[in-house]
């Protein structure tokens, strides 16, 4: 409790730190956004709540982990796992996700709980249970005398993302397999009746959203921590970003992805690092009961 | 008669089965541990069409709650998380055992209470939300209480051991849990057959039309679930004597653990009936035990595949089954034109 308001007066005394936890949130909470991207495709065109999520960010993180110890340059890893994520996300969506995404919210949610489960553990039988990252070892940029700091590595980080964000807009908007997959999302059965594909629109849009996971976690591995447990803190954000964005809102998901970024900052300085992965948590049940609480208003005033 | 007969040879089997299997003891206390939380889970989930993620929460909560009222009783709270050990601070015969009793008790109750705050607020939620709520509610608990350190943070909290002999003490929380379980069955196949069994049947069938009969739809459900809560802290109180030593993430809020467990058990043995979640407990028991033993490394590998392949393809478990293709044994009649609409 003491250590709390100690934490608020220095807040207050050195408004600059505002400016540094807001820019770090900004900088994490661009590759959140990544991944939410992701999730709200996946939830938005074939009606699937992906919990194994998170799992596909780690994975893409110990990609680029694996490359950086072979020697191999560390940004190399991006791309790398851009594309053997996408080999993962078509094979489960093979197994596993083809086969609920008819089925009811529950089946896909339990079933994605399985194949996290899966995943997080061969990630631990296979590279161990320590936390790990990737050091790029460039120059950190100062301003306001120290008070705060932008390590390079971090920044690149931020620019990957954006640069990999605007891609897959700019994909979605223009190619042909973006324009059947927003077909599909809007109406399954139309899609079908003009002749387009929707169970390979399905394949490809969730081979995409692991490629987009796996990359931004080839990314987050460069500026933060993995670990092969950590997938499941990844998945809550993401729906905690998309359930806060609203469903269909894409330019909202990064909106709130920054947000809860610089929200979970503000808390991690503020209530201590150990309560950042509950503060996801905390906001992810915030958002429902605000939702619910719009939702009844709704209903009162239809009635 | 035929029934009473089974239920006898039933019963005597549960009394035999620890003395027959003596090192196994542990072992079948956690069997039973898994059926009471299967049955707690099939109470909403598949009972009242409300499925939680998040029921392991008020295990934990009852480990916790069971634990530091046992320690208050005859010691400070803060100085005995501080040291750390049950083997510092000394505890008489009265205190443990009055420990135990009020202690399993008081997690069963607050767990009730918490049920209710948390329903009321996350009843309004349908669906899927509600599930992700609750996960929510669970893994936010694990977080708040690894952090919270006059429980002890991430260490856990270590209670003190049974004060007899070693193998006495596994009869006796094999005996614990084994009579909590029991109770809970007959409690539920008498709650099934009243009025408030069918009218959680009809909240799951269609719960605006339920509405509409005049149920009091959000009653029933804070019900349910506080009753299902206070048997899940009761056995989560029994577990937290029987481990001696628990930590918060990974023993009392094991969220990918026994929170999934329990919710799989069920769909294997068979949602929304009786005998489901006790054939399911033991199927899935036995297998995770097996695989434990010959797959040590891929044991859970080859759960989650489990837990993958009974979502996708066997998600009316075995008692589906059986009433899909015996539905004489389970007196459903079915008209010979039309199909059973009971599997899928």
């Amino acid at each position: 409790m003491d250590q709390i308001l100690v934490n608020l007066q220095l807040l207050a005394q050195f408004p600059v730190v505002n400016i540094k936890i807001i820019l770090d949130g900004i900088m994490i909470g661009a590759l959140f956004a990544l991944a939410a991207y992701g999730l709200a495709l996946v939830w938005g065109v074939m009606n699937v709540k992906n919990l194994a999520q998170g799992d596909f960010v780690i994975a893409g993180g110990y990609v680029a982990w694996y490359l950086a110890g072979l020697g191999l340059h560390p940004l190399l890893g991006v791309p790398v796992a851009f594309v053997l994520l996408w080999v993962i996300g078509w094979v489960c969506y093979k197994l596993v996700i083809s086969r609920v995404i008819e089925r009811d919210l529950f089946t896909s949610l339990l079933a994605t709980f399985g194949l996290a489960i899966m995943l997080a553990q061969i990630m631990n039988l296979l590279f161990g249970s320590d936390t790990q990252s990737v050091d790029l070892d460039m120059d950190t940029l100062y301003f306001f005398d120290g008070f705060v700091d932008i390590p390079i590595a971090k920044l690149i980080g931020v620019l990957m993302a954006a640069a990999l964000a605007t891609g897959v807009i700019l994909f979605m908007k223009n190619s042909r397999m973006g324009q059947a997959i927003r077909a599909t999302a809007q109406d399954a059965r139309a899609a079908r009746v003009l002749g387009i594909d929707t169970e390979k629109v399905y394949a490809f849009t969730f081979s995409l959203n692991a490629a987009i996971c796996g990359a931004a976690g080839a990314i987050i591995v460069m500026v933060w921590v993995i670990q092969p447990f950590y997938g499941i803190t990844h998945s809550v954000r993401a729906f905690v970003i998309v359930t806060a964005a609203g469903l269909g809102n894409l330019p909202g998901v990064i909106a709130a992805g920054l947000g809860i970024g610089a929200l979970e900052q503000y808390g991690a300085m503020i209530f201590g690092i150990g309560y950042q992965q509950a503060i996801a948590v905390m906001l992810l049940l915030l958002v429902l009961v605000f939702r619910l609480v719009q939702q009844r208003r709704k209903r009162q005033v239809l009635q | 008669m035929n029934k009473t007969l089974l239920h006898a040879v039933l019963l005597a089997l549960i009394v035999v089965a620890p003395f027959a299997f003596p090192d196994f003891r542990t072992q079948l206390a956690t069997l039973w541990l898994m059926i009471i939380v299967a049955l707690t889970w099939d109470m909403t989930g598949g009972q009242m069409g409300y499925n939680s993620l998040g029921n392991i929460f008020f295990y934990g909560t009852g480990m916790y709650v069971a634990a530091v009222v046992c320690i208050a009783m005859a010691h400070n709270v803060a100085e005995y998380t501080d040291a750390s050990g049950g083997g510092i601070f000394k505890f008489t015969d009265a205190q443990y055992f009055g420990g135990l009793i009020i202690g399993v008790i008081a997690a069963g109750l607050f767990c009730s209470i918490t049920a209710f705050i948390i329903g009321y607020v996350t009843f309004g939620l349908r669906g899927p939300y509600f599930a992700i709520g609750t996960l929510g509610v669970a893994i936010a608990a694990g977080e708040l209480v690894s952090n919270w350190d006059w429980v002890g943070g991430g260490q856990g909290i270590a209670l003190p051991v049974y004060p007899y002999d070693l193998d006495q003490g596994k009869l006796f929380f094999y005996a614990l849990f084994a009579i909590t379980g029991i109770g809970l069955f007959a409690f539920l196949s008498w709650f099934y057959q009243t009025r408030f069994g069918a009218a959680i049947n009809a909240i799951r069938d269609d719960e605006e039309k339920a509405e509409a009969m005049g149920i009091h739809t959000l009653r029933y459900k804070l019900t349910t679930w506080s009753i299902a809560a206070f048997f899940v802290g009761v056995a989560g109180g029994i577990s937290a004597f029987q481990l001696i030593h628990f930590e918060p993430l990974e023993t009392a809020y094991q969220t990918i653990n026994l929170g999934i467990f329990m919710v799989v058990c069920v769909l294997l043995g068979g949602k929304g009936t009786l005998w489901g979640p006790v054939i399911g407990a033991i199927m899935f028991h036995v297998f995770k035990e097996v695989t434990w033993n010959y797959f040590l490394g891929w044991q859970w590998v080859a759960l989650g595949a489990l837990i993958v392949v009974t979502v996708v393809y066997f998600q009316d478990g075995v008692m589906g089954y059986l009433q899909y293709r015996y539905p004489a044994w389970f007196g459903i009649t079915v008209e010979q034109d039309k199909p059973a609409e009971s599997s899928k």
